[in-house]
């Protein structure tokens, strides 16, 4: 009797074991991401570009070419990157702090100049690798280890909605915010990116996927609790949806 | 080919693409801004590009990416723009990748000014980033000597998978000279199979990466680092020596600053003072030979510098307490005379030469 796999490990993943903790989700989002590059067949021709935090060791994980970028500079590596290797697929795969923080010129810079990229932006609202630090992404009332009594709007500002101010930048061609908190949400974000990368696939230019992703552990909850709290908390101040798509323009 | 006149900028800029230098990412500074215009209009002649970033971490960071792929890439900047691109000068030492970067510096601290300086040699020769590690340093002295050094710092940086770095300052970058571009045969450079291009045939992903988590294997890396640093300590020192032979004291200035002290050593020699000079090309490197050879005779060296004394450290550890090293500086954008350095010489000299 032949037996047929219902489910296997992508080729897009090496077989490194990840670091994760137990319930992050950013495990999910690499999956979905290695699914992608997959099956439209660009494992070949693909150049990753990993940031710093919690994904910092995402070379180790993705079955491509990697580049390891400096805290905050992977747009600007990875414009590096394209500028001289165009006809290569390139993504970075970013968190909120690497991102929305110390590198937000460089997300930016790059999303103006219509860089032909894909940015795989993971937002848990935490700094995760450093002991769950205040993020810009931080919700107001978040307690972490820099805002022990809270974010307050008044003393530390208030949450920077990434994808909603990309969007307004005419170089940006498609920008969707997905999440990963159950299985619906994950092929939803599955579609995602595999539209960024075809979007990059014809040459269209700026791509970003915001994935809400969970950090149980910076959170101070567990995991069933996290993917709640994505729900519950998030996504009403970090709506679903797709926020730019100059696609149907280009055609 | 004819000599031609041309901006010291831009003598940067042409020589750098004679090298096979396609790619430039950069972001406005004075005085080096004429390389990045000049960049602007030359790299889409040769098929290459030119790309101005939105600051100079952006542009170190792009530099980073194109020379992860093995291509030949540059940035230029200038003093406070230097500093920015520190980071990324640390991280392209930790992933072993070549790269050309220019520092037409300018006066300092802080905004300074756009007057020539000397005044980074401690942040281009002794690492400058965070780190264990030194970068090769060109420091040319004339429009020409950019034209030939530019070619050599291209190749050593292939070479090793070193950044290299060419220290100019304001007045090289804005003064006029003929020179000459010839064509240089290509030397045997290591095949770049570490390139992560995306195309990996037989192997596995190529990473490019300067994370080391378990200290047994960060220690393993700096090692390997360090021998490949003590191989360009040994191979790579260049320097120029005029009138040592002989030589009771000894001048030692680089770049602009030599060109002055020159005809300051000449008129001393006129004079009858036995004076005689070394002109370190390499600042990093910095050439030992030139004085082993001098330091048994001479009584006395003067470090001359765009700066308050900064390669007078490493004059001093060359000469190693053989003879007194004394000082001779103006910064902030003023250049010392002939004259000034004439009197030092002759102060120094001792005796009635006047």
């Amino acid at each position: 009797m032949s037996m047929k796999p219902v489910f296997e490990r992508t080729k897009g993943l090496t077989e490194a074991a990840t670091h994760y903790c137990p319930g992050c989700t950013h495990g999910m989002i690499h999956r979905l991401v290695g699914e992608v590059l997959d099956e439209m067949n660009i494992l070949e021709d693909t150049i990753g570009v990993a940031s710093v935090g919690c994904s910092v060791l995402a070379y180790e994980y993705f079955n491509v070419d990697m580049v390891q970028a400096a805290h905050g500079r992977a747009p600007a590596v990875a414009t590096g990157i394209k500028r001289v290797e165009p006809t290569k697929f390139v993504f970075t795969y970013q968190g909120d702090g690497d991102l929305a923080s110390i590198g937000i010129a460089e997300a930016i810079h790059a999303a103006a100049r219509g860089e032909n990229i894909t940015v795989i932006f993971a937002n848990n609202c935490i700094y995760g690798m450093t002991g769950g630090q205040m993020a810009p992404t931080s919700l107001i009332g978040q307690k972490t280890a820099t805002t022990p009594f809270g974010r307050d709007a008044k003393v530390q500002g208030s949450p920077i909605r990434i994808s909603e101010m990309l969007a307004t930048l005419e170089g940006a061609t498609y920008i969707e915010r997905v999440s990963a908190h159950d299985v619906m949400h994950l092929q939803k974000a599955k579609k995602a990116i595999r539209k960024a990368f075809e979007v990059q696939k014809t040459g269209g230019g700026f791509s970003l996927i915001e994935v809400l992703s969970t950090c149980p552990t910076g959170w101070g909850i567990d995991a069933n609790e996290a993917l709640e709290w994505i729900k519950s908390d998030m996504i009403p101040v970090y709506p679903l949806g797709v926020f730019k798509d100059s696609t149907k323009e280009m055609k | 080919m004819s000599k031609i006149l041309m901006k010291g900028n831009e003598v940067i800029a042409e020589a750098a693409v004679k090298a096979g230098c396609k790619y430039f990412f950069g972001y406005p500074i004075t005085p080096q801004s004429e390389l990045v215009a000049y960049m602007a209009r030359r790299l889409p002649e040769v098929g290459g590009l030119f790309l101005q970033a939105e600051s100079e971490v952006a542009a170190v960071n792009m530099v980073y990416g194109a020379a992860a792929t093995g291509k030949r890439v540059m940035t230029s900047s200038s003093s406070p723009g230097f500093s920015l691109k520190q980071e990324g000068i640390s991280f392209l030492v930790g992933s072993e990748l070549p790269a050309f970067l220019v520092n037409v510096m300018r006066g300092g601290p802080g905004l300074g000014n756009i007057m020539p300086a000397q005044s980074d040699y401690f942040q281009i020769t002794k690492g400058g980033g965070h780190g264990d590690y030194f970068c090769p340093v060109y420091a040319p002295a004339s429009l020409q000597e950019i034209v030939d050094l530019t070619q050599v710092a291209f190749d050593t940086a292939d070479k090793y998978r070193t950044p290299v770095i060419m220290a100019a300052d304001g007045m090289l970058g804005q003064m006029m000279e003929p020179v000459e571009f010839f064509e240089t045969e290509a030397p045997e450079l290591p095949e770049k199979t570490w390139a992560a291009t995306g195309e990996r045939g037989d192997g596995g992903p190529k990473v490019v990466n300067s994370l080391h988590l378990d200290a047994g294997s960060l220690y393993q890396h700096n090692k390997h680092l360090n021998e490949k640093m003590e191989t360009m300590r040994e191979n790579e020192q260049r320097f120029e020596s005029q009138f040592t032979e002989d030589a009771d004291f000894v001048v030692v200035a680089y770049g602009t600053v030599s060109r002055i002290a020159m005809s300051a050593v000449k008129e001393a020699r006129a004079k009858g003072v036995k004076v005689g000079m070394i002109r370190p090309i390499t600042l990093w490197p910095f050439p030992q030979k030139p004085f082993e050879e001098t330091r048994e005779r001479a009584k006395a060296y003067i470090a001359v510098e765009m700066s308050a004394g900064q390669m007078i450290e490493d004059v001093r550890l060359a000469v190693n307490g053989h003879a007194p090293v004394e000082f001779y500086g103006k910064n902030g954008g003023i250049v010392p005379t002939s004259d000034e350095i004439l009197e030092k010489i002759l102060a120094v000299a001792g005796g009635d030469h006047k």
